[in-house]
């Protein structure tokens, strides 16, 4: 039953991204109320719920694009106001226009902003670092591609292409594999893990229960409020997923869901 | 001939010229943006505050127009937000309705205002006054190089390379941002750039462009100069920086021939009259925009998404 080869090293006790009771609304209704959360460094994180549960909300309530009504978030520690080069997000594939007149590795070099600033140029530096970031996701030889051109799972590739050149401690992604294919998956998987090995932290919005398990270390449960978090062997339970998911997942498949399976993660 | 040129003609193109430019350059970040018809929104908006501070200076001045019209926008901006809380109706609608009654109250200030003192009127506010802005004192090219002739020069002339002069700059300078925040606004900001400002100064820069350009070519067509270069130039490139090139480009051939044909054109055929040189512009922009649809390079390599 035991699976575990890299869960058991986490220590929760210096989380890299804490939030602590944090409420968003849009208009009358609230997306999510007094959520709590620690986690933990170098590891791989899922947030998962249903649809409308609050994940990307509370994504993007972290990185101060969506207002929050109440509810701090530190990074390491400290207060995330001054501390947000150290996040790189990646938005979901579909929240942006794809025809927009640009190439690949021009959307990477997007990630270097914050460091050539405003005015500075981009020396041949930046432009070796987006081509060795697009070389780790597997797309160097696309480098000069109209983004229209791209498939979705290109296009997830290309974002976190975009969010390596920026070189944080804490990834933030919302919902990475959604509409990706096998390959994409697997390279994108490849990449985070490599990433957990040089003591980043990772954390995905993630719909995909199937493969929560085996792709991550740690899970935050929510739907609207804080169902459950923990490490993954102790919280992805069949009654936490019922108590998450409501009775919208069959008894079954929650059970086979939260089953540990006796093969190796990694 | 060339004297009656550079008299009659001159001016008129280069202010379409300037004014064009400055519509189309902000005009390619709210097409990329989806939000082209802010641009449209903006010049019906303003119409009755730049009516209204003309009321009140009784001339026609920058200034005082640009801050009637960021009135007016204001206003705008307030009932659109409480006709849609008491109407409970969409904000379409409620926007829709914002912009077509401010637009017509404009019109109908205007047609009341006893005009007569000065020179603007409905027709003019409308379909713009190239034709009037005159040089006659030019003598022929050397007038170019003469200072006190120079001066004779309209003034709109001026106020128009300094509203073309600063929008290009500001460009240039905030190029990086302006090219992530309407590629993809939320990362932007966790780049710590604010996207907020960045759109707020797009639809100011917006209004001071329509503004400019409401003197020469009014208020309804430079929607079209607003629009149709950068969409032309869209399907020309796959890069945003020679996208804005290419509506430059566009917004320069427009004034060009608009002006030559609406003054020039109706004489081939025999007709004593020229017709507007500014809805000439704007047709001559739809022309371009629809060549450009046709046989455009990059029209198939868009949205063409491989999944």
């Amino acid at each position: 039953m035991i699976n575990s080869t890299n869960t058991s090293e986490i220590t929760p006790s210096k989380p890299a991204l804490k939030i602590q009771g944090l409420t968003v609304s849009y208009g009358d209704k609230t997306a999510i109320f007094s959520v709590d959360a620690n986690f933990p460094t170098a590891s791989m994180s899922a947030i998962i719920g249903p649809n409308g549960a609050g994940k990307s909300t509370l994504l993007k309530a972290v990185i101060g694009v969506q207002p929050i009504l109440a509810g701090q978030v530190h990074i390491f520690d400290n207060p995330i106001k001054n501390n947000l080069q150290k996040i790189a997000y990646v938005p979901q594939r579909v929240s942006v226009d794809w025809d927009f007149p640009t190439n690949v590795i021009d959307v990477v070099q997007m990630g270097l902003y914050r460091q050539v600033g405003l005015l500075g140029r981009m020396k041949g530096e930046q432009t070796s670092i987006a081509m060795d970031c697009l070389d780790r996701v597997g797309m160097a030889d696309m480098w000069q591609q109209q983004i229209g051109q791209l498939s979705g799972g290109q296009q997830q590739r290309v974002f976190l292409a975009r969010a390596l050149a920026q070189d944080a401690e804490i990834y933030l992604l919302d919902e990475p594999f959604s509409g990706v294919d096998a390959a994409t998956e697997r390279a994108i998987i490849d990449v985070l893990k490599s990433l957990k090995s040089k003591n980043k932290s990772i954390i995905a919005v993630h719909h995909d229960l199937a493969t929560v398990r085996d792709y991550f270390d740690y899970v935050l449960m929510i739907n609207i409020k804080n169902i459950a978090e923990g490490l993954i062997n102790e919280t992805f339970t069949n009654e936490n997923l019922q108590s998450t998911y409501g009775g919208k997942l069959e008894l079954t498949h929650a059970e086979e869901l939260s089953a540990p399976k006796d093969r190796p993660t990694k | 001939m060339i004297t009656e040129f550079i008299q009659f003609s001159l001016t008129p193109i280069l202010i379409g010229i300037l004014a064009g430019i400055s519509c189309a350059v902000p005009g390619n970040f709210l097409i990329l943006k989806r939000q082209a018809l802010i641009g449209d929104a903006i010049s019906h908006v303003v119409l009755p505050g730049i009516v209204i501070a003309f009321i009140f200076t009784g001339v026609i001045s920058t200034i005082p127009m640009l801050l009637g019209a960021a009135g007016a926008a204001l206003v705008a901006v307030i009932l659109i937000e409480v006709i849609k809380r008491l109407g409970k109706i969409e904000p379409g609608a409620a926007m829709g309705v914002v912009f077509t009654g401010m637009f017509a109250l404009g019109v109908l200030i205007l047609e009341q205002t006893d005009t007569s003192k000065v020179h603007l009127d409905v027709e003019h506010a409308l379909m713009g006054n190239l034709e009037s802005l005159i040089w006659l004192k030019a003598q022929g090219w050397q007038s170019l190089f003469d200072l006190d002739v120079l001066k004779t020069l309209p003034d709109e002339l001026f106020r128009i390379i300094f509203v073309c002069g600063f929008i290009l700059s500001l460009t240039v300078i905030f190029w990086r941002w302006l090219k992530i925040v309407t590629f993809d606004e939320e990362y932007a900001r966790t780049i710590g750039i604010h996207s907020s400002i960045i759109n707020f100064s797009l639809v100011i820069i917006t209004a001071i462009a329509a503004v400019a350009a409401f003197e020469s070519v009014g208020s309804i067509i430079v929607i079209a100069m607003f629009i149709c270069p950068p969409a032309a130039a869209r399907l020309m490139t796959n890069k945003l920086g020679i996208q804005v090139i290419w509506s430059i480009v566009f917004a320069i051939l427009a004034a060009i021939f608009g002006y030559i044909i609406a003054g020039y054109g109706p004489l081939w055929f025999g007709s004593e009259n020229s017709v507007s040189a500014a809805g000439m512009i704007a047709v001559v922009s739809g022309i371009i925009l629809l060549l450009t649809c046709m046989y455009g390079p990059c029209r198939e390599s868009v949205g063409q998404t491989k999944d």
